[in-house]
């Protein structure tokens, strides 16, 4: 009875391995595979990729046009996180802290976007800037992916808020701070984890970004709208090229809030510990 | 109304004309929740008092109306002639240890300390000075460039005094400081913390639960029970002279008994006693200690009033041992069920009845905190 149980509870975790490859690959072959063919002497057909070359990429460093939408990206998203920032940060604290009619609902609608498709954003803002009557251009992508991404902001701050002490902030007040010092000495210090993550997160998510730039752009491609053009008029590997160092520069920034936050959470707990096991013996 | 508070022992909670802080009707509502309710109170210069109560008595919602964490919702405090409940936290000169010591986890454990004094804009060698005093003053000199979450919560206690401490506030609040440490070390702060408050001179609030706590180290100690006040008095005075039966028993055991009087003589079951409150019906509390095992031999004519020392049997019904002590439960002849405590000593362990005694000043009248719509008699 039980060898049959046991050996049958084997198999279960047998196939569950199985599957958890399954789909592991499902999400990183065709990463994968894009990286590879970047490599690959002949053009994207055939397999497997032959010739192997770097060629890709030398054709990629003089291509201009995608090094300027490149520019832009970064512009758009170091600009586009400022502005979710700035509004993201005091709309988390209002939540948290404050009490105000309507702040259920507030707190509801300032989500609203996270959920909202990127098409109806995208929709809404090119209507009210053509009432508007301004010029579509990398400012209204700007604006438009910062105000899609303060929800995003708001949500990564509101968390660290909630994991705040509030006990430290009114042993300030009553050192005999004023709720201004307290709030810069105490409150945006205990914050920083939190803010460094949205930022990060909100650049990388304005990067990638196509569905709210589509409506939104001007003269100016961003870097996945200048790759989805080319794309129209036929796949080159220097897509591929271009693809692989998205990815290599998403991998780095994770590496480093990773890094980021070991450091900052960890290492008080491992000091914790070993001061405990220290007074023990 | 007042009576709660004064509860006919008046000498020692009145305060001394030295007073420093002084609460005055101070009610506190959170919606339709009533938490405190008519606190009024007078604490004196360098005074240690202990707000003592269970969870839910209102006793940190008070220290946070100190503190300036909480508006009374009617009530005013006044510190030495000033209103003290309108001013925000950061203008008075309270400091509070908080429970779970709220350090500043970003700094270091000097700069924890000389925290107040820097949003003070004091010059920097006296903050340097006055750390490193603060500092050396909990024993803590060696750890000043130890961030908190490197330190045991014993040592960051320590840090939470000092932090306080070195603005020299008026008056320095403490809200359950103890109850985060351990037995031994718990003890050991009690003491400290008490040679402590003698040193500086400061006027302690300390807020706990723990009766044995409150005790050991205050001046006096303020009962809160569901937001009033129970008993303001020394802890002497509050443990032989109980004012109500939620005081006698909240602080320490007690036996409670409900007797009936009739002129001058107190009855409860066949227990009888001499007292000299009105006929009617009344409650006493007699301490377990009060009790003892009277010897085989009547006590010879003449020695005593014979009134005075009551003498009854009763059967064992299980002895503990509490080391220096045991705490016995017998039944006496009439079906009551009392506490006795006695020096540790084995007892036959036989069905026999044992003779008992207690001396009727030991019997305190107390007030029937169940029933508090009856007048005291």
């Amino acid at each position: 009875m039980s060898t049959s149980s046991s050996s049958s509870s084997i198999k279960t975790s047998r196939w569950l391995a199985f599957h958890a490859l399954l789909v592991f690959a499902f999400l990183y072959l065709p990463i994968a595979i894009l990286i590879l063919y970047s490599f690959n002497g002949q053009g994207v057909g055939g397999f497997p990729p032959r010739n192997l070359t770097l060629s890709w990429y030398r054709i990629l460093f003089s291509d201009a046009p995608i090094w300027d939408s490149v520019l832009n990206s970064l512009l758009v998203a170091a600009a586009a996180m400022l502005i979710a920032l700035l509004f993201g940060i005091p709309a988390a604290l209002a939540v948290d802290r404050a009490n105000f009619p309507g702040k259920a609902l507030f707190r509801r609608l300032v989500l609203l976007p996270l959920i909202l498709p990127g098409i109806i954003t995208g929709l809404s803002l090119l209507m009210l800037f053509r009432v508007a009557e301004v010029k579509l251009s990398l400012l209204t992508i700007i604006l438009g992916h910062g105000t899609a991404l303060i929800s995003v902001a708001t949500t990564k701050v509101f968390a660290g808020l909630q994991k705040l002490n509030r006990a430290q902030e009114e042993a300030s007040l009553d050192l005999g701070a004023t709720y201004w010092q307290t709030f810069w000495r105490i409150t945006v210090p205990n914050l920083k984890l939190s803010i460094i993550g949205a930022a990060l997160l909100i650049f990388t998510l304005s990067m990638d970004e196509i569905a709210v730039s589509f409506f939104l752009i001007g003269r100016d491609n961003t870097l996945p709208l200048e790759i989805w053009g080319r794309l129209r008029r036929g796949i080159t590997p220097e897509i591929n090229a271009i693809s692989t160092i998205i990815f290599m520069f998403s991998l780095l920034t994770i590496v480093v809030w990773y890094r980021l936050r070991t450091r900052a959470e960890v290492t008080p707990e491992i000091g914790a510990e070993l001061v405990e096991t220290a007074g023990r013996s | 109304m007042a009576t709660t508070t004064e509860a006919g022992f008046t000498d020692k909670s009145k305060p001394d004309s030295t007073s420093l802080l002084s609460i005055r009707s101070v009610a506190k509502h959170f919606g339709k929740n009533i938490v405190l309710r008519d606190i009024s109170l007078e604490i004196a210069e360098g005074e240690f008092l202990t707000i003592l109560g269970e969870s839910g008595s209102g006793k940190t919602t008070l220290l946070r109306i100190l503190a300036g964490f909480e508006q009374p919702t009617s009530g005013e405090v006044w510190m030495q002639g000033e209103r003290l409940d309108t001013q925000p936290p950061y203008r008075r000169r309270v400091n509070t240890v908080f429970q779970h010591y709220a350090l500043f986890p970003h700094m270091t454990v000097e700069q924890n300390v000389g925290y107040g004094l820097q949003v003070a804009k004091r010059p920097a060698e006296e903050i340097k000075s006055r750390v490193a005093e603060a500092l050396a003053k909990v024993k803590m000199s060696t750890f000043a460039k130890s961030k908190p979450s490197k330190i045991s919560g014993g040592q960051q206690q320590r840090i939470a005094l000092a932090r306080a401490l070195v603005n020299r506030p008026r008056l320095l609040l403490l809200d359950e400081p103890l109850s985060a440490l351990d037995a031994n070390l718990r003890r050991e702060m009690q003491v400290e913390l008490k040679a402590l408050q003698r040193e500086v001179g400061i006027t302690f609030i300390f807020v706990t639960h723990d009766q044995e706590e409150a005790m050991v180290m205050s001046d006096r100690i303020a009962l809160l029970r569901s937001g009033e006040l129970e008993q303001v008095a020394s802890p002497r005075e509050i443990y032989h002279r109980p004012a109500t039966s939620y005081t006698a028993q909240f602080i320490g055991h007690t036996n409670l008994l409900y007797a009936d009087v009739r002129q001058g003589t107190a009855m409860c079951d066949r227990l009888v006693w001499p007292t000299s409150l009105p006929d009617g019906s009344a409650l006493f509390s007699l301490r377990p200690e009060c009790i003892r095992l009277a010897r085989i031999a009547p006590p010879a004519i003449g020695s005593a009033n014979p009134l005075s020392n009551i003498r009854f049997r009763a059967t064992l019904r299980d002895q503990a041992f509490h080391g220096a002590t045991d705490l016995l439960h017998v039944e006496s002849d009439g079906g009551l069920i009392l506490t006795i405590r006695i020096a540790s000593h084995d007892l036959p362990n036989s069905k026999a009845p044992l003779e008992f005694e207690f001396s009727a000043a030991d019997a305190i009248p107390v007030r029937d905190s169940d029933n508090k719509n009856e007048e005291r008699r």
